[in-house]
């Protein structure tokens, strides 16, 4: 039996439509099978809450008198460098930008207590921002300087852009050196002291719908506690990544591109995080709708964490230097389960993302589709995949002549 | 009662039973939180004593006399709970086993009686969801 994503958009106007997190259709499948499950649920909702650094946001804040120039100028938010290669009033800021004079790495490893990232969720949160512009001044734009407060309530645009975001699988990272590294996996214990992770797994958006069946541009989200969308594939997007027999890529895989009002979004989805060593990020929360089409996209969607593996990265000399060395591979249960076991040792896993907030995103999602406030969109056009040749590509390095 | 002690034992002290018979003399019961001896051979030791108030007066009373230094654990991390997102990147490395992870619904617990103090998950906090009280 298949249905259309229209007739799922008929069943949640009348409130009859049957919509599961993705944990809870594992265990449906688990007792029903896949077949009779197909046929009874309409929606399952995904969840993620992880650090994303390519996330950022486009601000329009509106002339001044007399008007200025921030395009080829300088900007600064609370300090943090924003990008002003725009038009007049248009402004990038990026989750990792730091102040001019944040220390960094200088004394090692930085703390790195306020970046972009944070400063996106103050405006979230409703606070004051304080702006900084030089400018050099033309006829049309002639003031050279402007300091003042904004607020997210005032400016005409705040555009949620984030380039790369929610990664179909990823690395578990691990130390194989004598010291302690300060990496955006976390603080890795020496001699493979601890294992971290970094996805929400079998509620992880790309995890359940490994060949992106349902999710293209224009597909409908949860974004940062608002509504968003899918608005390109991912940078680094690779469809040609090697799969396990039930699809699910063995390493990063697909990404996606997301676009959503910042004004909508809500200071307990969209955090900033200070990563000691390395620097700041975006805490990102995301959720995506997988209509059950058929029996083979519900097989997808309910492939539980056992199933589902990631590989394990030294992150003190393979993952620097680019060699593609895989130290083996655990799967979601073990390292949910706060232990795997690596060359005979035991060793203690952390994660990066929150599943505890995963979940809580796959349910608001449910709560808002079950409610009639979110209908299922069409995408406009599916994604490269795997035949289309598409991949992720090293950098070649030239020498300048 | 109990009482959270930071003690430092000099070079000379190091290979002496003192826990052993302060425990024994004062009928304590004792939990060692954190032990490390430096590269100057100075003993450190980080530990949990119960008993009556009387005996534990007494003990540290015993403990100076020797030429042991005693301060209190007078450090306490605190967990806001507001600002943690439950994402458990400090779990591995609380050396103390003080942050634990209820497996079923995911939520980070802190049992601050178990905390040494050490503010290594004060670093490692993404959100920073850890404070130090002093």
């Amino acid at each position: 039996m298949t249905k259309t994503i229209q007739e799922i958009n008929e069943k949640i106007k009348s409130g009859k439509a049957v919509v599961v997190t993705a944990d809870e259709l594992v265990e449906m499948t688990k007792e029903n099978g896949i077949k009779k499950t197909s046929t009874q649920v309409d929606v399952v909702t995904t969840g993620t809450f992880g650090p994303m650094c390519s996330s950022g946001v486009f601000l329009n804040i509106g002339h001044s008198t007399p008007k200025i120039k921030i395009g080829g100028g300088k900007v600064y938010l609370n300090g943090v460098v924003g990008y002003s290669g725009l038009a007049a009033v248009d402004i990038y800021l990026g989750a990792t930008s730091l102040p001019e004079n944040d220390p960094r790495n200088a004394i090692y490893p930085g703390s790195f207590n306020y970046g972009g990232a944070h400063v996106i969720e103050d405006l979230v949160a409703g606070k004051d921002i304080k702006l900084v512009v030089n400018a050099y001044g033309t006829d049309c734009y002639p003031r050279k300087n402007l300091t003042t407060y904004i607020n997210l309530k005032d400016i005409n645009e705040a555009i949620l852009f984030n380039p790369r975001n929610c990664y179909q699988n990823y690395n578990v990272a691990v130390n194989l050196s004598k010291k302690t590294i300060y990496t955006y996996m976390g603080v890795l214990k020496p001699e493979l002291g601890n294992a971290n992770y970094c996805s929400a797994g079998q509620l992880s958006p790309l995890l359940k719908d490994p060949y992106l069946k349902t999710i293209g541009f224009g597909t409908r989200i949860f974004l940062g506690g608002g509504i968003g969308y899918v608005c390109w594939w991912g940078t680094q997007y690779n469809p040609s990544v090697n799969r396990k027999e039930n699809g699910i890529p063995c390493s990063g895989g697909a990404t996606l591109a997301l676009i959503g009002d910042l004004k909508q979004m809500k200071q307990q989805y969209l955090k900033g995080g200070s990563f000691i060593g390395y620097g700041t990020s975006l805490i990102v929360g995301i959720g995506i709708p997988i209509p059950i089409l058929n029996e083979e996209i519900c097989r997808w969607a309910s492939i539980p964490d056992e199933e589902i593996f990631a590989p394990v990265v030294d992150y003190s000399d393979d993952y620097p230097n680019f060699t593609g060395k895989i130290l083996g591979e655990v799967n979601y249960a073990q390292l949910k389960s706060g232990q795997i076991e690596l060359f005979g040792k035991k060793v203690p896993t952390g994660s990066l993302s929150s599943y505890k907030k995963a979940k809580e995103i796959a349910s608001i999602l449910k709560e808002w589709i079950l409610n009639g406030k979110f209908f299922l969109s069409e995408y406009i056009f599916s994604f490269p995949d795997a035949k289309s040749g598409y991949k992720f590509k090293p950098l070649k390095e030239r020498p300048i002549i | 009662m109990e009482k959270k002690l930071v003690l430092h034992f000099p070079n000379a002290l190091v290979d002496k039973p003192i826990i052993s018979n302060l425990v024994r003399k004062f009928d304590l019961e004792f939990n060692i939180l954190k032990a490390y001896v430096t590269p100057e051979e100075e003993g450190n030791l980080i530990l949990e004593l119960i008993g009556t108030e009387e005996n534990l007066t007494n003990a540290v009373k015993h403990l100076k006399g020797l030429g042991v230094k005693v301060q209190s654990l007078s450090k306490q991390v605190e967990m806001i709970e507001e600002k943690c997102t439950h994402c458990t990147a400090c779990v591995p490395l609380c050396p103390a086993g003080a942050i634990s992870v209820d497996r079923e619904t995911f939520t980070v617990k802190f049992n601050s009686k178990k905390c040494i103090a050490c503010g290594i998950c004060i670093k490692v906090c993404p959100t920073k969801a850890r404070i130090l009280k002093i």
